[in-house]
């Protein structure tokens, strides 16, 4: 077939390579990795954004980041630890709780946020063009910030208790990763679906609240039976959380359970990413 | 010529659907209802959705340090296009090959955070529009200078002036270095100074041999910076060459439009409901014009329909350059209160004395509205010539092309 000759080819003969191929978009194509890479100062920009104006025009600023963990552990120990007697293996409850509000609440406020950072944003998408999947990754690390702070308050603790953590400690960070990991997966998810459904911003903060209580954070997950423990694995902040406590405070050794966690949080990272690369194709059409 | 090429566009369209589903935001309610409606659909008829195409088969080539215009009426594609290439939004169909780093300015301060101070605005806005720190940390100064904000640069852009941000704003995006800028009317903010400093510093990037995409409503910018510049029209690409004359072009296509009758015109805006039928120009006697004197008083009159009783209804006149530049408009709430519709036909009428515009020629959109919510709108509704006519009321007369409005002025001398 031959073309009128006013109209270009559709295909260009030319030697060189386009450095950007529009094209129409497919269903389901896995997120580019490497273009990832080439804009990882753009998430460095995007995750220094949030964490300075995470307090501001606050009076306590950073003060906040000591207060929330320090005050929810205090609570949670009168009324799980002191008047639920709550068993916490041996470990003091204040302590016990800690470890587990360290990656639980690394995740709650990473969920909530890359969920709804793609709406709250989306005056930048629709203006300008790089990999969407920097903001749910910005809104994940961010938290770390706060992280670290409860992480030292852990430690003071560990200390007021005379509590020497066990060498187990050298594998915090692969359940730091863990953790990490899991708020993004599930994150890709939610961030994808509340583009087009607003619904889900209003529904993460029942989720949280439901997931804490069918994690073992304000208790073990040897009171979970026996015959439902695999079950039990399948909500992947299980392997995080009884991770935390087993390389911070020496508390049972993780199970195969973990395993189940892994794998469920590999299943969620991948799926999220195709889930979520659809959606970006079409983004700035449905925001 | 392949290894010149910047920008490859073939056959590139997008398709919008209104009415549907997308038009508002989905909730999960409405994803159940529609899942569980499959089944009654067999036997009722789906709600149809309008699909309307914003790109039509639009192809064209731009070689590397080419300067091009884009212009058309709203609609007609311009941002769409623009969207497209700086990979916004993905087209429905064909494809376009860019070789060489991209960047768009589609708006002033992308990325800029109330919150923030300038110092970390340009670094924030930088790295969006595609910086490394590194470039940023090397350019520093020289945006800081450009901005002339120094003296705020740690304060938060919120309590900037309108000025000061737009500046500051500005002067991260003018130290962007890609190698193809897409431009899209940002230069229409800021003061008239700064407006002649961004374009000055349009025209050196043009100079530095990089490939500009320049989308613009201001015509004379487009002929002194683009050789060349694209007409769309509804999606397609009607004409591409030589500036001068596709602008010549694009404004003869607006008189085409206008010849269709008011009542039979498709392209119209709103919900329905009411419906513009025929505005008519009537000098002080009552008899049709075309063409309006400075300083006449005359009637623009609107015929509608109504299909129901509206309570009330409003009406508006807005009055533009032929390149859709709005200079004033004239609504019913300025000076009376909204009508009570109770007949299905009816007009209303609009008086202007002292007609303020200069000679030339003009369009105006007409709406029928309530409130925010829109009955009917059509744009480009008719234009009209002014002639010279004794607006000052002494036989002084503004000549063609000085400027568009004219102001009864007193003047006196006091000696010293």
């Amino acid at each position: 077939m031959t073309l009128p000759p006013m109209v270009a080819p559709l295909v260009t003969g030319g030697e060189r390579e386009p450095t950007i191929k529009i094209r129409p978009h497919r269903k389901w194509t896995p997120v580019d990795l490497n273009e990832l890479w080439a804009y990882r100062e753009l998430i460095y920009s995007f995750t220094l954004r949030d964490i300075k104006l995470r307090y501001k025009q606050t009076g306590l600023g950073i003060v906040w980041a000591i207060l929330q963990p320090l005050l929810t552990m205090v609570i949670f120990t009168i009324f799980f630890g002191g008047l639920a007697k709550i068993p916490s293996e041996g470990v003091p409850y204040p302590l016990f709780v800690l470890a587990a509000l360290l990656p639980w609440t690394l995740f709650a406020s990473g969920l909530t946020r890359s969920t709804t950072s793609m709406v709250t944003d989306a005056n930048i998408m629709t203006k300008v063009y790089f990999p969407r999947l920097i903001m749910p990754l910005a809104s994940i690390i961010s938290p770390l910030v706060d992280f670290a702070v409860s992480l030292v308050i852990l430690f003071v603790m560990m200390v007021y208790y005379g509590f020497v953590p066990t060498a187990n400690i050298v594998f915090l960070p692969l359940f730091l990763l863990l953790a990490l990991a899991t708020s993004l997966g599930i994150g890709l998810w939610l961030s994808a679906l509340n583009v087009k459904y607003r619904d889900f911003q209003y529904t993460v903060p029942f989720l949280i609240q439901i997931w804490m209580f069918a994690s073992p954070v304000v208790y073990a997950s040897s009171l979970v039976p026996v015959s439902l423990r695999v079950w039990y694995g399948l909500n992947p902040m299980t392997g995080v959380i009884e991770g935390f406590r087993w390389a911070l405070l020496g508390s049972g050794a993780p199970s195969a359970m973990v395993l189940v966690s892994v794998g469920m949080v590999i299943l969620f990272l991948i799926s999220g990413m195709f889930y979520f690369h659809r959606m970006e194709q079409y983004y700035a059409d449905i925001v | 010529m392949t290894d010149r090429i910047a920008i490859h566009v073939s056959h590139l369209s997008k398709q919008y659907r209104l009415g549907g589903p997308q038009e508002k935001y989905r909730t999960l309610r409405d994803a159940i209802i529609n899942s569980l409606k499959v089944s009654r659909k067999i036997f009722y008829k789906a709600p149809p959705v309008k699909e309307f195409w914003a790109l039509k088969d639009v192809s064209f080539d731009v070689e590397q340090g080419e300067v091009v215009g884009i212009i058309g009426r709203n609609g007609a594609g311009k941002s769409t296009l623009l969207k497209i290439l700086s990979r916004i939004t993905t087209p429905t169909d064909g494809i376009a090959d860019i070789y060489g780093r991209v960047g768009s300015l589609l708006e002033v301060g992308t990325g800029f955070h109330q919150e923030l101070t300038g110092r970390e605005n340009i670094y924030l806005s930088g790295s969006i529009l595609g910086m490394k720190r590194r470039e940023i940390d090397a350019k520093l100064d020289d945006i800081i200078k450009f901005s002339e904000v120094e003296k705020f640069l740690d304060t938060p852009v919120k309590r900037f002036s309108s000025g000061m941000y737009v500046r500051l704003a500005f002067a991260v995006a003018a130290h962007l270095e890609p190698e193809i800028l897409l431009v899209d009317e940002v230069l229409a903010v800021g003061d008239a100074g700064f407006q002649k400093k961004c374009l000055g510093k349009m025209g050196e990037v043009a100079k530095e041999g990089r490939t500009v995409l320049f989308v613009s409503h201001n015509m004379a910018a487009i002929e002194n910076l683009c050789p060349r510049t694209l007409l769309l029209n509804n999606g397609v690409l009607v004409f591409d060459g030589d500036s001068k004359r596709v602008i010549e072009r694009y404004q003869k296509s607006v008189d085409t439009i206008i010849s269709v009758p008011i009542s039979e015109r498709k392209d119209r805006w709103g919900e329905g409901g009411a419906k513009i039928c025929k505005v008519q120009i009537m000098d002080s006697d009552g008899e049709c014009i075309q063409n309006i004197k400075s300083g006449q008083t005359i009637d623009f009159v609107i015929e509608f329909t109504a299909d129901t009783h509206i309570h009330l209804l409003e009406f508006s006149i807005s009055f533009k350059t032929l390149m859709g530049f709005t200079l004033f408009y004239c609504e019913t709430k300025q000076s009376c209160a909204p009508f009570e519709i109770h007949k299905r036909r009816g007009h209303v009428t609009c008086t202007i004395d002292s007609f303020p515009l200069a000679p030339g020629t003009y369009s105006f959109n007409v709406t029928a509205h309530r409130g925010d919510r829109y009955y009917d709108l059509v744009r480009e509704a008719g234009t009209f010539t002014v002639d010279t006519g004794d607006f000052f009321g002494n036989g002084v007369t503004t000549e063609f092309g000085y400027s568009p409005f004219l102001v009864k002025s007193r003047w006196k001398m006091e000696r010293i």
